[in-house]
């Protein structure tokens, strides 16, 4: 895959077939954008135009370039996608084997020499993400939905090798997302998610708002933003011991219920 | 005219990656038809009449479905030629892993279905280890990992063929697809033309209607399980 510094998407056209309003959106690396709109919005062909370096013959006649120039043909039409590690929405593993395996399996598959060490590394990473441990020894299909979730996160941490890595709506997944977008962030790599949870909206650098089709705004996140993303973080944190306390069997209790995290106290 | 054969089990995407690819290349004022063939029932007329370009339907009844390809391909060529077509696309029944029904000068693609054969993609056989292209569907099922893993599976099967993830649902990765229809051979005649792979030897008594199960019923070539060689306790 040809490095390049950023990735730019020029304007096409909405469902309706008016021009979008934009100029030219310069996506960086080491940023994180997020993509919002209603179902139907448009997200999902956004998404397909970038992975497919669309040359502004597409539905939405939107050009995608790489470093203000138009990506060759044989980077276009690459059989193998080079470009986006997809994280999409599934959140357990089909294939039935122990985790330790798999990971090994994946290593041999990718030509990592160190096998075993990458198991550790890998499993080293998921139980950041996630409430319950994961052990080597488990087998893959009985891993909680969260379990997988972090599982797919961490090995995207730790292996992809694309420039580009797509997150498709992690919420209700059961891990910790804001540490999960910190352990994919790296400064070689553009972060797009796809999201209707507001913790996740703001979790972003830029949003992409989507309505009929096509990029209705860019948004900046705002200093108040940031501000509101960590009261978020904090309630989306009570909201998980309660979910925890509940059970395990605990009762809430309190006096007040103005402040949710007296309740467990 | 290019040919463009698509083979790959049931329900494997083979349907929806076509439309998606066809719907891709509609503007280009290229003529395209498209010829489905099956055994017993096919909905598929309905599916594509939406592109409203010409489309066959030929059910194979009693006859084995890629035998009938075989037997038909000169009609459906000059069917498609009548039509001044450009290209050429089959969807092939793709019923058992014995066959690949492809031809020598034409793109062959096979359909594979990561969620049902993830745990063995070597047994599909000679259409898998004969494609030029190996379509992958339905990765939004699986994780990137288990993606990886299957898709060097398929590689150490047919480490000649262009492996392609597309879904089916969406259209993804099918414009790599068409890339590849787009730049393939352009066939003048269908003259000399061979397939690629020979079909089974069907020359026993149930190839003729047979029902009942003995050996006083069987005729023609009849070859027995060696329970010496092969039984394993
Ligand atoms: N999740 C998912 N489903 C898919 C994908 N591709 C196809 N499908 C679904 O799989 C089913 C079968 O797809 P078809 O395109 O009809 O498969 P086919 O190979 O043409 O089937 P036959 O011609 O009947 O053998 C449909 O319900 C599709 O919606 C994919 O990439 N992802
Ligand atoms: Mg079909």
């Amino acid at each position: 895959m040809k490095v390049f510094k950023y990735l730019q998407i020029k304007p096409g056209l909405t469902k309706t077939q008016e021009p979008e309003t934009f100029e030219c959106f310069a996506l960086e690396k080491g940023k994180v954008y997020t993509i919002v709109g209603k179902t139907g919005s448009g997200k999902t062909q956004l998404i397909e135009d970038i992975e497919s370096l669309a040359n502004g013959s597409g539905l939405t006649k939107r050009t995608i370039l790489l470093d203000n120039e138009i990506p060759s043909d044989t980077l276009r039409y690459a059989p193998h996608n080079q470009l986006v590690s997809h994280l999409s929405q599934n959140m357990h593993f089909i294939l039935d084997m122990l985790v330790k395996d798999f990971i090994e399996l994946h290593a041999r598959c990718r030509g990592v020499s160190n096998c075993s060490g990458q198991v550790e590394k890998i499993l080293y990473h998921a139980n950041i993400l996630c409430g319950e441990k994961i052990r080597a020894t488990e087998k893959l299909t009985n891993l909680s939905g969260g379990q997988s979730r972090a599982l797919m996160i961490a090995d995207i941490a730790v292996n992809s090798s694309t420039p580009i890595i797509l997150i498709d709506e992690i919420e209700n997944a059961g891990i910790n997302k804001l540490k999960a977008v910190d352990m994919l962030l790296d400064n070689k790599k553009i972060i797009i998610i796809v999201t209707h949870d507001p913790l996740l909206a703001l979790s972003g650098d830029q949003r992409v708002v989507m309505s009929n089709g096509g990029i209705s705004r860019i948004m900046t996140r705002s200093n108040y933003e940031i501000e509101i993303l960590s009261l978020l973080n904090k309630s989306d944190k009570v909201l998980s011991n309660i979910r925890n306390a509940l059970r395990q069997g605990r009762s809430l209790r309190g006096v007040s219920t103005d402040d949710l995290q007296v309740i467990l106290e | 005219m290019k040919i463009i054969i698509f083979a790959g089990a049931p329900a494997s995407g083979k349907t929806s990656v076509i439309y998606h690819i066809i719907e891709q290349m509609l503007n280009e004022s290229q003529q395209i038809c498209i010829a489905k063939l099956d055994c017993l029932s096919s909905n598929e007329h309905q599916i594509y009449e939406k592109l409203n370009i010409p489309v066959v339907v030929g059910l194979s009844k009693d006859l084995c479905p890629d035998h009938y390809l075989a037997i038909n391909l000169l009609e459906i060529y000059d069917w498609a030629k009548d039509h001044n077509s450009d290209y050429l696309f089959i969807e092939t029944a793709g019923l058992c892993n014995r066959c690949a029904p492809f031809l020598e000068s034409a793109l062959n693609l096979c359909v594979i279905d990561c969620v049902s054969s993830i745990k063995s993609p070597e047994k599909l056989g000679p259409m898998v280890s004969t494609a030029d292209v190996i379509v992958v569907t339905k990765g939004d099922m699986i994780s990137q990992a288990e993606r990886e893993v299957f898709n060097y599976h398929v590689k150490s099967i047919n480490n000649q063929a262009v492996i392609i993830e597309a879904n089916g649902l969406n259209g993804l990765g099918c414009h790599r697809i068409r890339y590849l229809i787009v730049n393939s051979n352009d066939l003048t005649t269908l003259e000399g033309e061979k397939l690629v792979y020979s079909m089974p030897k069907a020359i026993c008594s149930y190839c003729v209607g047979e029902t009942r199960i003995g050996q006083q019923y069987q005729q023609g070539m009849i070859s027995l399980i060696d329970f010496n060689e092969h039984e394993s306790i």
